[in-house]
């Protein structure tokens, strides 16, 4: 008992403790820097990054979706919204597609559910909403999504085909 | 059990069967699942798709137990490795040309190949050729085809053969090159086409209504009652969110088996139809105004209030459409009579109500429908059976398979299903001498008149061959029925025809029985919704004004119940000029025309169909009852709703009635021991009716323009059964006036004129011109039936 009470007084007379904590960031101080300044730097992606929905094209212009309705089916947070028709061509198409970002958890799920790769989650995952609305993604916004990022998406895929 | 009792083994269970039975029907009785496409158990078998191979002892290989009958002492394996394996097989074969294209088929997720390639499908494909592709057919508005989906089952050319009487679909070709189809390019004319619908395994015949229009797990189950025939056709509606997106048939083995006719199965697309009524409104002056619903139960408490203190209660009456509930027929008569008028009707076409004292209880069938089956004769009176009531003539025509004769009366000559043993086609002044004709035959076979005045009707009346036959028939049957159909109903000189048929029945030993009514024809007797019986029957102590007697007599108030005069009644233009003129007009509807915009004052929106609770009363007396399977549209409630609380501001403390069971409890009160009897239920009328050599007006109600609803259901009016508009003409009559298809017509009638194309019937009798009731043109003619006269235009 007594060697340990004089054992804890020396601690504490040499800042023992504060010394070892103070060599810990010592040392990241000389070490390679891992931080980046966001948003000028930013860290690198999977290509299976699960980041905001989009509905993807074929080249000719026609949308994937055939109204299937399976993405709707499997997803855990019932996020998704589907209302289908026959168009005037005679295809099934969807009149309305909704995915409530704020209930989505970004399983991925629709993603693998789809038979025809027409809903996709993107690399992107800086956005915002101001209203809640702004956070339910219509089919009209979830195209343009697709539209503006086919490169990146069908690169995407491309890289990721093997393993599917 | 009976001598041809045996037991089986299946799966090391021994099981009890009877000689004759297949393999699959005695495992289906004992819930062991044997995998199958092609078998169902009320088409015949035809063993084609061999799904359902099993494994039996000493067998060298696996048999089909769809087309194996049982032994005795039979073992059978149906989940041995053998039988598996021969399972798999076939489902390999049967995936080679069926397409992948499960996630656009309406069918996947009832699919009955999805489910067992689950069970028995290789996850990976062997075959890498070519699949097959079959272009599609267009068979009609309701039955959508994606044949290259077709795994060759048979099940739709055997309903065809089988139960719809029709070869319309058919298989071409053999092997791979089977092409299911119709022969020739041309729509399904069934009435029950839509079962095929069921009936398809995969996807290759799907609903056209329905179509992409949701997913079935996405559906719930709500059970309901058919509303269109006296029937009341079991059905579940399937149900999205708050709309009806399809109809399926429920089995009833005792009324619809397994099949819902077309009617039944599409008429919900009315409930979407763009002129529902969703507020309550009221017109003042000639502006339309939506009100509340408590403001509008002022208004009409003002507005009937005045004339109740004016003309009196005898000066309000009351129509009802026989589509409408028990519940809301009785508190309808409840409401009339507590303002103390007995006006109140359902029979809105019937124009002869000569013996109404007479009249039964209900117009009962005479039998129940499983009974109809077991009929060795039956005379069928002015009645278009197959198209208005498809699921009775479906059980007659199973009668007729078995060697009955089923024969007519009919003012028009209406196509069968089954061959007639005889028929008489007599214009609609003719039938009660035609009847007449067969009461004389029965009297020349030696059999005596129940009623021994009756035999002064029959001075100078002949029986010929026709007449002969069908009492030769009807006297040969050990079982037979004669029944009324709707058309004779509504013929002048019903009680002549109801008084020929019912002695007819008497000296034959036949039932006697009523085929043709509406959805709830007989409901509403029982509920009281005729003017001289009270609610069960009970005579009333004063009659008041019939359908037509209202309509003629000019009223200063008219209360309607889902009814549109201007299609439903008797006579169009004499409703339109009767509720035109009255001085206020309340209509209880779900749906808002333009006539009503023009003859009511108050529109109540009531709930219909599959969004109303109450019961129905079949043709056999079965009561059914039925919840609501979706939320009435906007302000819409359930009729018996808005009826009870009209009640309660003109009659407080009476209506009482605070829920639907309250009302229904207090229906059964009144009906208490009441027996359906039709038996004498007819009364002998002076003379015959005359005829004179004037061409007659008939009237036929298209199936598919009955009832408000139907009228609305889109795919039913593109059909073939949707009234074409046309004046029909005997070739007879066309030729004395070189009328020839297509020659646009003048008609006569009571001094009003309508220009209608012509077409060349030859199912009328001479001296007969058929038009369809619900056609705009002829809107302006006056009555269905009386004297009309023609001409060039």
């Amino acid at each position: 008992m007594v060697m340990q009470a004089i054992r804890n007084y020396l601690k504490s007379l040499f800042l023992l403790e504060m010394l070892k904590g103070l060599l810990l960031t010592n040392r990241y101080l000389f070490k390679r820097k891992i931080t980046v300044q966001y948003p000028e730097e930013k860290t690198p992606q999977s290509n299976r990054f699960r980041g905001l929905h989009a509905l993807r094209r074929y080249p000719n212009g026609e949308e994937r979706c055939i109204a299937c309705k399976l993405c709707e089916a499997v997803c855990p947070a019932v996020a998704i919204t589907i209302e289908s028709e026959m168009r005037a061509d005679g295809s099934r198409r969807t009149t309305r597609y909704d995915i409530d970002l704020a209930k989505c958890i970004y399983c991925g799920f629709c993603e693998e559910s789809c038979p025809v790769d027409s809903i996709v989650m993107t690399r992107i995952f800086e956005y915002h909403g101001e209203k809640k609305e702004d956070l339910i993604m219509t089919k009209q916004r979830l195209l343009e999504v697709g539209d503006r990022n086919e490169a990146q998406i069908a690169a995407d895929r491309a890289q990721d085909a093997r393993y599917r | 059990m009976t001598d041809d009792g045996i037991t089986i083994e299946v799966n090391g269970k021994s099981l009890p069967a009877r000689k004759g039975q297949m393999l699959i029907e005695v495992t289906d009785a004992n819930g062991i699942y044997v995998p199958r496409f092609c078998y169902h158990k009320k088409l015949t078998v035809a063993a084609n798709c061999r799904m359902c191979l099993v494994e039996v002892e000493k067998a060298p290989k696996p048999v089909p137990a769809c087309a194996t009958p049982v032994m005795n002492g039979m073992k059978v394996f149906t989940r041995s490795p053998l039988a598996v394996e021969a399972q798999k097989s076939v489902m390999e074969f049967l995936l080679i040309n069926h397409p992948l294209d499960c996630p656009i088929c309406d069918q996947g997720g009832e699919c009955e190949l999805q489910d067992l390639a689950m069970g028995y499908g290789r996850d990976v494909s062997r075959y890498q050729e070519r699949k097959r592709v079959v272009g599609d057919r267009d068979i009609g508005p309701l039955v959508q085809t994606e044949m290259t989906r077709c795994i060759h089952c048979t099940r739709c050319v055997r309903f065809g053969e089988e139960i719809a009487g029709l070869r319309e679909l058919g298989a071409t070709g053999r092997g791979e090159h089977t092409l299911i189809g119709t022969y020739v390019e041309k729509a399904m004319e069934s009435e029950l086409s839509g079962n095929v619908i069921d009936l398809c395994p995969v996807g290759a015949l799907t609903s056209k209504p329905f179509r992409f229009s949701a997913r079935t797990w996405e559906m719930r189950q709500m059970s309901g009652i058919a509303p269109h025939d006296g029937i009341g056709s079991n059905l579940h509606f399937h149900v999205k969110g708050q709309t009806v997106k399809r109809v399926v048939p429920a089995e009833n083995e005792s009324i619809n088996e397994v099949w819902l006719s077309d009617r039944d199965r599409f008429s919900y697309e009315g409930l979407y139809s763009d002129d529902r009524l969703s507020t309550p409104m009221v017109k003042q002056g000639e502006e339309w105004r939506e009100v509340d619903w408590m403001t509008a139960f002022e208004v009409i408490k003002d507005r009937l209030g005045l004339i109740l203190n004016a003309g009196g209660p005898e000066r309000i009456g009351a129509l009802a459409a026989p589509t409408s509930t028990t519940e809301e027929l009785y508190l309808l008569q409840k409401l009339m009579r507590g303002l103390g008028s007995n006006n109140i009707d359902h029979r809105l076409r019937q124009t002869d109500f000569g013996d109404d004292t007479e009249a039964p209880i209900f117009p009962w069938l005479g039998q129940s429908i499983v009974e109809l089956e077991q009929l060795d004769a039956a005379l069928l009176i002015g009645g278009n059976v197959r198209k208005q009531q498809p699921l009775l003539n479906h059980r007659l025509r199973k009668a007729a398979g078995k060697g009955a004769a089923i024969m007519a009366v009919n003012p028009v000559d209406y196509e069968f299903n089954y061959p007639l043993a005889a028929r008489i086609v007599a214009g609609p002044g003719q039938i009660p001498a035609a009847l007449a004709g067969i009461v004389q035959a029965l009297l020349e076979a030696g059999r005596t008149l129940p009623d021994p005045s009756a035999a002064a009707l029959l001075n100078g009346i002949q029986a010929d061959a026709n007449h002969r036959a069908i009492a030769d028939r009807l006297l040969k049957a050990g079982k037979a029925a004669v029944l009324l159909g709707d058309l004779a109903m509504n013929l002048p000189g019903l009680p002549a025809v109801r008084y020929l048929s019912g002695i007819i029945a008497a000296m034959t030993g036949a039932r006697f029985g009523y085929a043709g009514t509406a959805a709830n024809g007989s409901g509403a007797w029982l509920a009281g919704a005729v003017p001289h019986r009270l609610p069960g029957g009970q005579p009333s102590p004063h009659a008041g004004l019939n359908a037509r007697a209202m309509l003629e007599r000019r009223l200063s108030a008219y209360v309607l119940l889902n009814v549109e005069p201007e299609f439903d009644c008797h006579d169009p233009v004499g409703a339109r000029n009767a509720l035109g003129g009255a001085q206020c007009v309340i209509a209880i509807t779900a749906y808002r025309t333009s006539a009503m915009n023009f003859y009511a004052d108050v529109l109540l929106p009531a709930a219909i169909y599959a969004e109303n609770e109450g019961s129905f009363i079949n043709v056999e007396g079965r009561e059914q009852r039925f919840g609501a399977a979706v939320r009435p549209q906007g302000e819409a409630r359930p009729a018996w709703k808005i009826l009870r609380v009209l009640g309660e501001s003109f009659c407080p403390g009476a209506f009482n009635l605070d829920d639907i069971e309250a009302v229904h409890a207090a229906i059964h009160a009144d009906m208490q021991g009441i027996e359906p009897r039709n038996l004498d239920a007819w009364l002998r009328p002076d003379s015959l009716p005359w005829v004179n050599g004037a061409l007659q007006r008939l009237t036929e109600v298209p199936i598919y323009s009955g009832d408000p609803l139907v009228r609305r259901a889109r795919s039913l009016q593109r059909t073939h059964d949707a009234g074409d508009g046309m004046a029909h003409i005997a070739p007879g009559d066309a030729g004395r006036q070189g009328i020839t298809n297509g020659d646009r017509i003048l008609l006569k009638q009571g001094g009003e004129t309508a220009e209608l194309p012509a077409v060349i019937d030859a199912r009328l009798p001479e001296g007969t011109l058929l038009l369809q009731a619900g056609n705009p043109a002829c809107f302006g003619l006056g009555p269905e039936t009386g004297e009309i006269e023609i001409g060039r235009a």
